[in-house]
C-alpha cells in the first residue's frame, strides 16, 4: 500500500485515496470545435509510461482535495506532489 | 505414548510442565517449550504423514515453518479445527488433537498410496495430458474427480469461533528475525533510541542461537548471550518484541504485514484476546535478518520417514532434548554438517557422515569428526534407501575423481541428516521489488540493490558465520537508526562452505527408486527433466508444468535444487535460470486473520431511514440498495408480496400512497456560479430556471454516456437543492468536485452533501393534495399557485420543509424534505391524517413498477454505462440553447449516432399473464440457427395491477423504428412473443401529474 502525502492532511495510506489517472490532460475548452479524432484521443488514449507518470489522485476519505502526483510506474516510488493547476515539476514550462 | 527418545537433560524444554496430546486419537505426551514436531519425535513418531501425489510415507523433515511433509489439522476443540500446519510449527499445548492428513483408511495403511505404484503415470503435466479429451467429460468427470481426490487437510465444517485483530502500528525501524543479526540490528537501532518492533515467528526469540550450546558470543555462552540482549531490548520503552509474528508480506512503501498468533500456545486462553492478530506496520527503515534455509540432497528413496535435515536433527537434540534416533547418517556436501554430527556424537548417538565431496574438500571438518570417533566416508554417494515406514539404511558407493560410482554397500541406520547446503531467505527481499543476484561463491541467489529503505543482515544475504553475523545486524540496525557508533563482536567460529550437487552421482543402473527434488508436491528428477526435454525451458514454466516450488511451502528447501537441475539439464549457467517470483504471503495465513473483526454483523454497515422503526413495526420486508436496507412492500396479514404490491400499486392511482425517498442523494450547491456550473454539468439549462422550481436534470460522463439522473431545484438565485439516485450519490458529489476542482476552479462553487440531513416522503396519487392541505403551513397548494416541478418552502406539521411538487409515479405527488430527526413524526402524522383517504404505505417494488408503468428510466438499470439521452427517448432534455456541457461533444461521435443504436421500448407479452425474465434476450426469430443475432434486452419487466397485464421495457436495436412489430424474448424454457410497443404503459399524454 503506497503511502501519500496529500498536500492537505499530510501522510496518509493508499487506501484513503482514488487515483483519478493521468494528470494534465485538458479539456478543450471549445468541444465544438474539436474533430473526431482529437475528441477520441482526449477521452480516451493515454500514455501509460513504465517510469515516471503524473497521475491525478482525490484525497476521497479525507478532505476530498485533488492533487498531482508524480510516481514512478515500475516502481511505485513517489517523486513529487503538486497541486491541481501547477504544471509538471520535473519538465521545464513551455 | 512415553517419551523413551528424550534426553534426561538438556536443551529448552521444561521437563517439570507435562502435556498431554493426542495424535490420531492415540496420546501423545510433550514438555512446555516442544513443538508438535519434537513431541512426535520424543514419542518415537516418524512416519507422520502421507505425501500429496503418491501417498507415501512421510515423516517430520525440518524443525521450522519450511516443513514439506509434516502437514497435520489442529483440533483445538470447539469447531477450532484449522488443517495443513506444518508440525515444527505448531507448539505443543494440553489438550491439543492433532491428526495426519491425506490417506484413507488410515495413515498406516492407505488405499491412495496405490498412485505410488502408478507413479508412471504421474508424470510432469499428467493432469494437462491426460484429461483433455473429450471436452465434455471435463466438467461431468475429470474435474470433480480430481477435486475429490486433491488437497490435504479438510477445511472446517463450522463458522470459526475465535476472534481476530487487526492493528495499525508506525515504527522507525522494524526488524524481521531475531536471529543473531537481527537481535543486533535491534540493539543498535535501540541503542539510537529509535522507536523498534522486532518480529520473530518462532515462540523463543534467537533464531540459530537456540541450538547453539558451545558457541560462545563476546566470552558468554550463546544462550546466556541471548538473554542477555533480550532483557536489555525489553528494558528498552521504545522497542516491541514480537516472538510468534510472521512477517507474511512486503508491500509497497515500507508497509509490512505480519501475523501474531496470540493464543494458539495457551491451553486455556483469556477470551478476550484474540487468536490471531494482524499487524500492518508502516517502518522508515527495515532489516530483513530472516535468515536461511538448509537444502536436501537428491537420491533416490531421499523422502522415507527418519530422513530430515542435518541442522534439523541437532536442533532436535540441542533445543528440544529429542533423541530422534540410535544410528545416524548424515549426508553432506557441506561443513555445518558436521557440527551437527558432533553435536549428535556428544549426546550419545552413533553417527557416520557420508560426505559427496572428495576427501580433499572436506579434509579439515573430517579429521575433527574423527577424532571424535565417528567415521567419515568422504567422496561417497547415496544410491538409495531402505527402509519400511521408516529409513533402516542407505545403499552408499564411492565415488573416483573421474566421476566412476564404485561398489555399493548398505550402511545401516534409523536416522538420516541430509545437507546439500544453504539458501538465504530472501522471501521479503524479492517482495519488495529488490532485485537478487546468483552468486556463485555460496550458490544462491541473494539480496542485491534495495529498492525500499531497507537493509539484508546475517545469513539472510548469505553470511554464515556468527561474527560476521552479529556484525552485519549491528551495522544494519545503526544505519537504519542514524546511529554512527560501530561495535564488534567476538564470536566462535562457524562451520561454513559447501559444494552443491543438484543430484547425488547414481551408478546408471535402473531401480525404481524416485529421487525427490519437492517433497511437498512429489515432483522428481525425472519430472523436471522431462519437463525440460519437452521444451519448457523457463523456469517459471517448469514450475507450472512440474507444479515444483507451488506447494504450501512454496518450495523453500526444494527450490534451488530444482533450479539447478534445469540449468544442468538446458547446460545453461544459473545466473541465466533466475529465480523464480517469491509471492506472498512467506508462510500460510488463515483468511481469519486477513478478515479480522470485518464479518458477521460488522462485515458491512447498514445505513437505514428515519422511517425505518415504523417499517420494521408495520411489517414490511426489506431490500439492499448498496448500504441501504429499503422497505420493499408493506404486505397486510396472509398477504404474499404479489399481492402486497399490486394493492400498493392500486392504491397510488386510486387514492394516495405514501413512500420513503430519504435514500435518494441530496447535494446543496451554493455560490454566485452556481447555475452557471449545473449549466456546464447537466444536458439541461438552468440559468434560466426561476427560484421555485425544479427541473428534471440528466447528468452525462464525458464520453456521452448517461452516469445520473434527478431533481434539480432552484432554492434562490445562488442556491440549488440537487437529488440524485440513490446508488450514485457518492459517485455524482465525486464527479462535480472533480470538474469543479481541476477544470473549473475559477467557479465560486460549494457542493455539500445533505442527503443524511434529509427525511424524504413521497406523497403521491389522486388524493394528495387534500391529505396534505391540513399539515401545511405557509404554502398555497392550489393547482396554480403550485404547479408540477416547483417547490416552496414552509413547514408541515410545524416542522420546517421544502416542499417539490414532483412524481416518480406520474400521479399528482409531492415530495416532503424534512430534518431527518422529524422523518418518522411527520411520516406519522401524514398517514394519520391520511387513513380517511385510503392513504396506503408503499416500498420500493411498488415504485418500480408505478414508474415502468409510466415508462420512466433508472439509471443503471435501462442504463449501463454505455446508453445515450436519446438511446432512452429523453434527447428533449438537452439544451439547444448550450454548445457544450460535459458529455455534449462525445454525442455527436460517429458510434453514438449510428442509426442501429439500442433505443428504449415497451414490449407487451402476447399471454398478458406471462412475465418476462430481466436481462432476456430479445430475438426476431426463434428458428433463426444458432448462433442468434440479439436485437437487445429486457431491462425492467413487472407485472402491472394498472394494467392487468405483464409490461416491459427494453432496449432494442432501431427499437423506435419496429412498434408494433411482433419479436420473440428468451424464457427458461424457450421463447415467448412479445409486442413492441410505446414504452408509456399508463396516461399517455401525462396530465395526472398536474392534477
Ligand atoms: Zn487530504
Amino acid at each position: 500500500m503506497l503511502l501519500i502525502t496529500c498536500p492537505y492532511c499530510g501522510a496518509r495510506p493508499e487506501s484513503e485515496f482514488r487515483c483519478g489517472g493521468e494528470a494534465h490532460i485538458a479539456r478543450p475548452p471549445q468541444p465544438g470545435n474539436v474533430d473526431d479524432t482529437a475528441w477520441a484521443d482526449y477521452l480516451f488514449y493515454r500514455t501509460n509510461p513504465k517510469g515516471v507518470h503524473a497521475e491525478r489522485w482525490l484525497h476521497a476519505h479525507g478532505c476530498q482535495r485533488w492533487f498531482n502526483m508524480l510516481r514512478d510506474t515500475a516502481s511505485d516510488q513517489v517523486i513529487g506532489i503538486y497541486a491541481m493547476g501547477k504544471s509538471r515539476p520535473d519538465r521545464p514550462k513551455t | 505414548m512415553v517419551q523413551t527418545y528424550r534426553l534426561v537433560r538438556g536443551g529448552r524444554i521444561d521437563r517439570s510442565k507435562p502435556i498431554a496430546m493426542r495424535f490420531n486419537g492415540k496420546e501423545l505426551d510433550a514438555f512446555a517449550g516442544d513443538t508438535v514436531a519434537s513431541a512426535l519425535l520424543a514419542n518415537g513418531i516418524h512416519f507422520a504423514a502421507r505425501s500429496f501425489k503418491f501417498h507415501r510415507p512421510r515423516g517430520v523433515f525440518s524443525h521450522g515453518s519450511e516443513e514439506p511433509n509434516a502437514l497435520l489439522s489442529v483440533d483445538r476443540g470447539g469447531g477450532r479445527i484449522d488443517p495443513n500446519n506444518s508440525a515444527s510449527a505448531i507448539e505443543a499445548v494440553d489438550g491439543l488433537s492433532l491428526r495426519s492428513q491425506n490417506h484413507w483408511p488410515s495413515l498406516q495403511f492407505d488405499v491412495g498410496a496405490v498412485n505410488g505404484a502408478l507413479s508412471p503415470l504421474f508424470v510432469a503435466g499428467f493432469y494437462y495430458k491426460t484429461f483433455m479429451w473429450p471436452r465434455s467429460f471435463w466438467d461431468r468427470i475429470y474435474e470433480p474427480a480430481i477435486r475429490a481426490a486433491a488437497g490435504l487437510g479438510r477445511a472446517p465444517a463450522t463458522p470459526d469461533p475465535d476472534r481476530y485483530q487487526h492493528t495499525h502500528a508506525h515504527c522507525d525501524v522494524l526488524v524481521v528475525g531475531a536471529g543473531p543479526a537481527g537481535l543486533a540490528a535491534a540493539l543498535a537501532a535501540s541503542e539510537a533510541g529509535k522507536r523498534v518492533i522486532l518480529a520473530d515467528e518462532q515462540a523463543e526469540m534467537g533464531g540459530a542461537l537456540l541450538h547453539e550450546l558451545t558457541s560462545t558470543i563476546d566470552g558468554k555462552s550463546a544462550w546466556a548471550w541471548l538473554e542477555d540482549t533480550l532483557a536489555r531490548l525489553a528494558s528498552r520503552g521504545t522497542v516491541t518484541l514480537l516472538p510468534r509474528t510472521t512477517a507474511f508480506g512486503y508491500y509497497n512503501h515500507n508497509h509490512v504485514g505480519l501475523v501474531q498468533r496470540v493464543t494458539d500456545h495457551l491451553a486455556d486462553p483469556h477470551p478476550d484476546l484474540p487468536r490471531e492478530r494482524l499487524w500492518q506496520v508502516r517502518a522508515r527503515e527495515v532489516v530483513l535478518a530472516t535468515g536461511s534455509h538448509e537444502r536436501p540432497l537428491v537420491f533416490a528413496g531421499n523422502d522415507r520417514p527418519g530422513i530430515m535435515l542435518a541442522e534439523s536433527l541437532r536442533v532436535f537434540v540441542n533445543r528440544y532434548g529429542v533423541v530422534p534416533g540410535q544410528r545416524a547418517l548424515i549426508v553432506t556436501s557441506g561443513a555445518s554438517a558436521y557440527t551437527a554430527a558432533a553435536d549428535l556424537k556428544a549426546v550419545g548417538i552413533d553417527v557416520a557422515v557420508v560426505d559427496a565431496r572428495p576427501h580433499n574438500d572436506c579434509a579439515v571438518e573430517a579429521a575433527a569428526l574423527r577424532a571424535a570417533g565417528c567415521e567419515v566416508l568422504a567422496g561417497h554417494t547415496v544410491l538409495g534407501s531402505r527402509g519400511r515406514g521408516r529409513v533402516s539404511g542407505l545403499i552408499v558407493a564411492p565415488v573416483d575423481d573421474s566421476g566412476k560410482v564404485g561398489a555399493r554397500r548398505i550402511l545401516p541406520c534409523d536416522c538420516v541428516g541430509l545437507s546439500g547446503g544453504w539458501t538465504p531467505a530472501v522471501h521479503l527481499f524479492s517482495q519488495s521489488r529488490g532485485k537478487l543476484g546468483y552468486d556463485a561463491a555460496i550458490d544462491a541467489f541473494a539480496p542485491g540493490t534495495s529498492v525500499q529503505a531497507e537493509r539484508s543482515a546475517g545469513a539472510a544475504r548469505g553470511t554464515y558465520q556468527l561474527t560476521a553475523c552479529l556484525g552485519e545486524g549491528w551495522n544494519a540496525g545503526a544505519a537504519a537508526a542514524g546511529l554512527a557508533r560501530g561495535r564488534r563482536f567476538t564470536a566462535s567460529a562457524s562451520r561454513t562452505g559447501f559444494r552443491p550437487f543438484r543430484q547425488l552421482p547414481t551408478d546408471g543402473a535402473k531401480g525404481r527408486g524416485r529421487a525427490f527434488v519437492d517433497l511437498q508436491n512429489d515432483v522428481t528428477v525425472k519430472d523436471i527433466e522431462l519437463a525440460v526435454r519437452e521444451g519448457f525451458e523457463s523456469i517459471e514454466h517448469v514450475k507450472r508444468y512440474t507444479t515444483t516450488g507451488m506447494a504450501t511451502d512454496q518450495g523453500k528447501t526444494s527450490n534451488m535444487n530444482a533450479l539447478g537441475l534445469v540449468a544442468e539439464t538446458l547446460g545453461k549457467p544459473m545466473a541465466e535460470i533466475g529465480t523464480t517470483t517469491f509471492r506472498l504471503p512467506y508462510t500460510p495465513v488463515t483468511f481469519a486473520a486477513l478478515a479480522g473483526p470485518n464479518r458477521g454483523r460488522l462485515f458491512d454497515p447498514s445505513r437505514t431511514t428515519p422511517t425505518h422503526d415504523w417499517a420494521v413495526a408495520a411489517g414490511a420486508s426489506f431490500e439492499d440498495v448498496g448500504l441501504w436496507k429499503r422497505a420493499r412492500c408493506f404486505p397486510l396479514q396472509g398477504e404474499d408480496m404479489d399481492a402486497a404490491v399490486a394493492r400498493e400499486c392500486r392504491a397510488v392511482r386510486t387514492r394516495a400512497g405514501i413512500f420513503d425517498a430519504s435514500t435518494l442523494g441530496k447535494i446543496e450547491v451554493v455560490g454566485p456560479d452556481a447555475a452557471e456550473f449545473l449549466n456546464r454539468l447537466y444536458t439541461n439549462a438552468f440559468t434560466r430556471l426561476e427560484p421555485g422550481r425544479c427541473r428534471y436534470g440528466l447528468m452525462l460522463k464525458e464520453d456521452g454516456y448517461i452516469l445520473d439522473d434527478g431533481v434539480v431545484a432552484r432554492l434562490a438565485r445562488d442556491r440549488f437543492h440537487v437529488t440524485t439516485t440513490t446508488g450514485g450519490a457518492a459517485r455524482v458529489l465525486q464527479h462535480m468536485e472533480d470538474y469543479l476542482q481541476t477544470e473549473w476552479p475559477n467557479l465560486q462553487v460549494y457542493l455539500t452533501s445533505i442527503t443524511e440531513q434529509y427525511a424524504v416522503i413521497a406523497l403521491q396519487g389522486p388524493k394528495a393534495r387534500e391529505i396534505l392541505t391540513l399539515l401545511v403551513d405557509g404554502i398555497d397548494l392550489g393547482r396554480e399557485a403550485f404547479p408540477h416541478m416547483s417547490l416552496r418552502i414552509g413547514s408541515v406539521c410545524g416542522v420546517p420543509c421544502r416542499l417539490f411538487r414532483v412524481s416518480f409515479t406520474g400521479e399528482l405527488g409531492y415530495e416532503l424534505n424534512v430534518p431527518s430527526d422529524y422523518g418518522q413524526p411527520v411520516w406519522e402524522a401524514v398517514i394519520e391524517r391520511g387513513q380517511a383517504f385510503g392513504i396506503t404505505p408503499y416500498g420500493t417494488e411498488s415504485m418500480h413498477v408505478l414508474r415502468a408503468e409510466k415508462g420512466f428510466i433508472v439509471v443503471g438499470q435501462e442504463t449501463d454505462g454505455t446508453v445515450t439521452p436519446d438511446d432512452v427517448g429523453l434527447a428533449g432534455l438537452i439544451a439547444g440553447s448550450k454548445t457544450d456541457f460535459v458529455g455534449c461533444r462525445s454525442l455527436a461521435r460517429p458510434d453514438l449516432v449510428s442509426p442501429g443504436r439500442r433505443q428504449l421500448v415497451g414490449l407487451m407479452t402476447e399471454d398478458a399473464q406471462g412475465v418476462l425474465e430481466e436481462g432476456a434476450q430479445i430475438v426476431a426469430d426463434p428458428a433463426e440457427p444458432i448462433p442468434m443475432r440479439m436485437l437487445g434486452h429486457v431491462t425492467s419487466s413487472y407485472w402491472s395491477p394498472n394494467c392487468g397485464r405483464s409490461i416491459a421495457l427494453a432496449l432494442i436495436a432501431a427499437g423506435r423504428s419496429l412498434i408494433g412489430r411482433r419479436l420473440y424474448a428468451t424464457t427458461p424454457t424457450g421463447f415467448a412473443e412479445v409486442r413492441v410497443c410505446n414504452p408509456i404503459f399508463v396516461d399517455r399524454k401525462g396530465e395526472r401529474v398536474h392534477a
